[in-house]
């Protein structure tokens, strides 16, 4: 398996007021291609940080982070922008469609990005919203739909562009427990049919889902390893006590 | 993604707040339209202009002779000899002689009507038809009859159209009326030239009690020509007098040039404050495209964190400019039209003068170039500011 995505030391500092904020702190890791990993932690625990720089939308203040071999950090802002339409699929907690497009033209914004044509593009759209079901919804606004079903437009115009990883930011976060676990079961299959998927989450239960666990705290990595082993759900820093889930 | 895609797209989103866009295209629709009147009201002046002097002959020098005080002067022998000796340059003369005296049909006073003597020349230099009796003729000029040609204005003010054998008093004069002129404005005015009376120009310096002639209107056989047929003249007149004081010779075509630039003057300077609205209204469009950015700024986010790049934002944001402001144009375009023709319309039913507001090609090519000039200009910082927008906060954005 090759590395997909690796990071080699990354810092990331933020300066807030007159503190320095050391969001991500000499994170190293590395994901392979096909993975199912979730990224775990409280809120301020860096996660975001790491997922806006696994995602191309921030590069590190230090350290190296390579996407399918290539150095992020050296990248220009337009270049960002190719590499994110190019490599990732985002799927966002609130869905981020755009109101006035009809499902089919929001799943095609990227492809129309990537330089494709209509035509094909059209088609390509419309096969990634048949996969989520909604194939008989092409024409509708997102806000004729309920919040599952606009996440899974979300799920179909990440995958239209056919990424190298899925990117998905709390998933589930706006959805109740039952379209929570629907959008769950997509991306495990989404992780079957041979995609790498990084799930970035705060809740254990979720996060368990996946195949392996990266647990962030303070900046830091304090757990990475097999989801289903006991310490991936317990935070070291809190000394054996069980999480609340 | 290629421009029609963008301009599709800025459609789209002119559509979603037509009231906005409406209300934000004002400024340039109300300022094109402006440019296109006020720039057409010139044009027309300058056809009205040039028709109403061809009417009067844009074809002839008026020549006054101040004299210098000395004996030395210009007789109309001499004159007409001038004009003889140089036939390619001077076709006809003759004498314009201002009568000041009351002029009374019975007991009315006709206060307005002006009493000009003049040449048998004079008709068929002005293209002056008669509609009644006959014009001067060169036997009224030698025995100096007391005979006159009135406009149609006087007759049929002051002897319901039958004048032809009546008499006038001009001061202490009884004058007997040989013809009637043909109407020459569509709408006859007092004051106007068919408000006029024309005697023997030997009659009238008699009465004016004039020693020497000292005006007189030179016809010239081609416009063209027009400031050698000058020179013509006011060579002749300077080896008389030795100094330019002591004559004028002021050619129509000049004196209509004049006007002309005064006009394009005053029309420029109207021009200018109704462009001035134009600037308005393009702040108008940045204001406006400034609170869509902020008002779109999630949608940026999104659009950037697909994959957009910088250039595409850019792009969406300006072309929206431009397509406002463009169709502000075309609204625009059409409003001068409009407000032209009503505005002619009145005119004519108003004062009865043929002026008409001609919108010119020049003027509406000019109005497109500036209003899709204002779309790039003023959308040009809010698109910069679009695209320059972190998309990590412009996702963050509510």
């Amino acid at each position: 398996m090759s590395a997909l995505i690796e990071f080699l030391d990354v810092c990331k500092t933020y300066q807030m007021g007159d503190t320095v904020v050391r969001a991500a702190d000499h994170v190293s890791m590395r994901i392979d291609k096909g993975e199912f990993v979730a990224i775990v932690g409280q809120s301020g625990s860096g996660k975001s940080t790491c997922m806006n720089i696994i995602g191309c939308l921030d590069v590190p203040s230090s350290g190296v982070y390579l996407l399918g071999g290539r150095d992020v950090g050296k990248l220009d802002k337009n270049e960002l922008s190719e590499i994110r339409n190019e490599m990732l699929g985002f799927i966002f907690q609130q869905y981020n469609l755009l109101p006035r497009l009809s499902l089919l033209e929001n799943v095609e914004v990227p492809l129309m990005y990537a330089g494709m044509s209509r035509a094909q593009r059209r088609e390509r759209a419309r096969e990634a919203l048949t996969m989520v079901g909604l194939g008989d919804k092409l024409q509708h606004k997102p806000s004729q739909l309920s919040g599952g079903q606009q996440q899974r437009v979300s799920i179909a115009r990440a995958l239209a562009g056919n990424p190298a990883v899925i990117l998905a930011d709390e998933p589930t976060g706006a959805l109740d427990s039952r379209t929570g676990r629907e959008v769950l079961k997509m991306l495990k299959d989404l992780h079957e049919a041979g995609n790498t998927v990084v799930l970035i989450t705060h809740d254990n239960s979720i996060a368990m889902q996946a195949q392996r666990i990266i647990r962030l705290e303070d900046g830091c990595i304090v757990y990475d390893g097999d989801a289903h082993a006991p310490e991936a759900v317990v935070s070291p820093g809190l000394a054996g006590k069980a999480e609340t889930v | 993604m290629n421009i029609m895609e963008a301009v599709r797209m800025a459609l789209q989103n002119i559509w979603a707040n037509k009231t906005r866009t409406i209300l934000t295209m004002l400024g340039i629709i109300i300022g094109i339209s402006a440019v296109i009147t006020i720039v057409g009201m010139g044009n027309g002046m300058q056809i009205y202009t040039k028709n109403e002097f061809a009417k009067m002959g844009s074809n002839t020098l008026n020549v006054t002779i101040r004299g210098r005080g000395t004996s030395r002067t210009v007789s109309e022998a001499d004159m007409y000899q001038l004009v003889a000796d140089n036939p390619t340059l001077l076709s006809n003369l003759s004498p314009v002689v201002t009568v000041s005296g009351k002029v009374k049909i019975g007991t009315t006073e006709a206060k307005t009507t002006s009493v000009t003597g003049v040449s048998e020349a004079y008709f068929p230099m002005k293209s002056y038809k008669m509609t009644q009796g006959r014009a001067l003729e060169y036997v009224d000029m030698t025995t100096r009859k007391d005979v006159c040609v009135v406009g149609n204005y006087v007759a049929q003010t002051y002897y319901d159209g039958d004048a032809v054998g009546k008499t006038i008093k001009i001061g202490q004069n009884t004058m007997t009326i040989i013809g009637v002129m043909e109407q020459q404005n569509k709408k006859m005015e007092k004051g106007g030239t068919d408000d006029a009376i024309f005697m023997p120009y030997s009659t009238a310096a008699r009465i004016a009690q004039l020693g020497t002639l000292t005006s007189y209107v030179v016809s010239i056989p081609s416009v063209e020509n027009a400031s050698a047929s000058k020179q013509t003249v006011e060579n002749a007149l300077y080896k008389v007098f030795r100094t330019e004081d002591a004559y004028t010779v002021m050619s129509m075509a000049q004196v209509m040039d004049m006007m002309n630039s005064m006009n394009n003057m005053m029309i420029m300077v109207l021009a200018v404050i109704a462009g001035i609205s134009l600037v308005v209204g393009g702040i108008g469009i940045m204001n406006i495209m400034l609170v869509s950015v902020t008002e779109r700024t999630r949608e940026i986010g999104i659009r950037k964190a697909l994959g957009a790049k910088e250039r595409y934002i850019m792009e969406q944001f300006v072309i929206e400019a431009i397509v406002t402001s463009a169709l502000g144009g075309s609204i625009g375009i059409l409003f001068g039209y409009i407000f032209s023709a009503i505005g002619t319309f009145l005119i004519v039913a108003l004062t009865g003068t043929e002026l008409s507001i001609v919108p010119s090609v020049s003027s509406i090519v000019l109005a497109v170039g500036v209003s899709a000039a204002i779309g790039i200009i003023f959308g040009y910082l809010p698109a910069k500011k679009a695209a320059r927008l972190n998309p990590i906060d412009a996702l963050r954005y509510d």
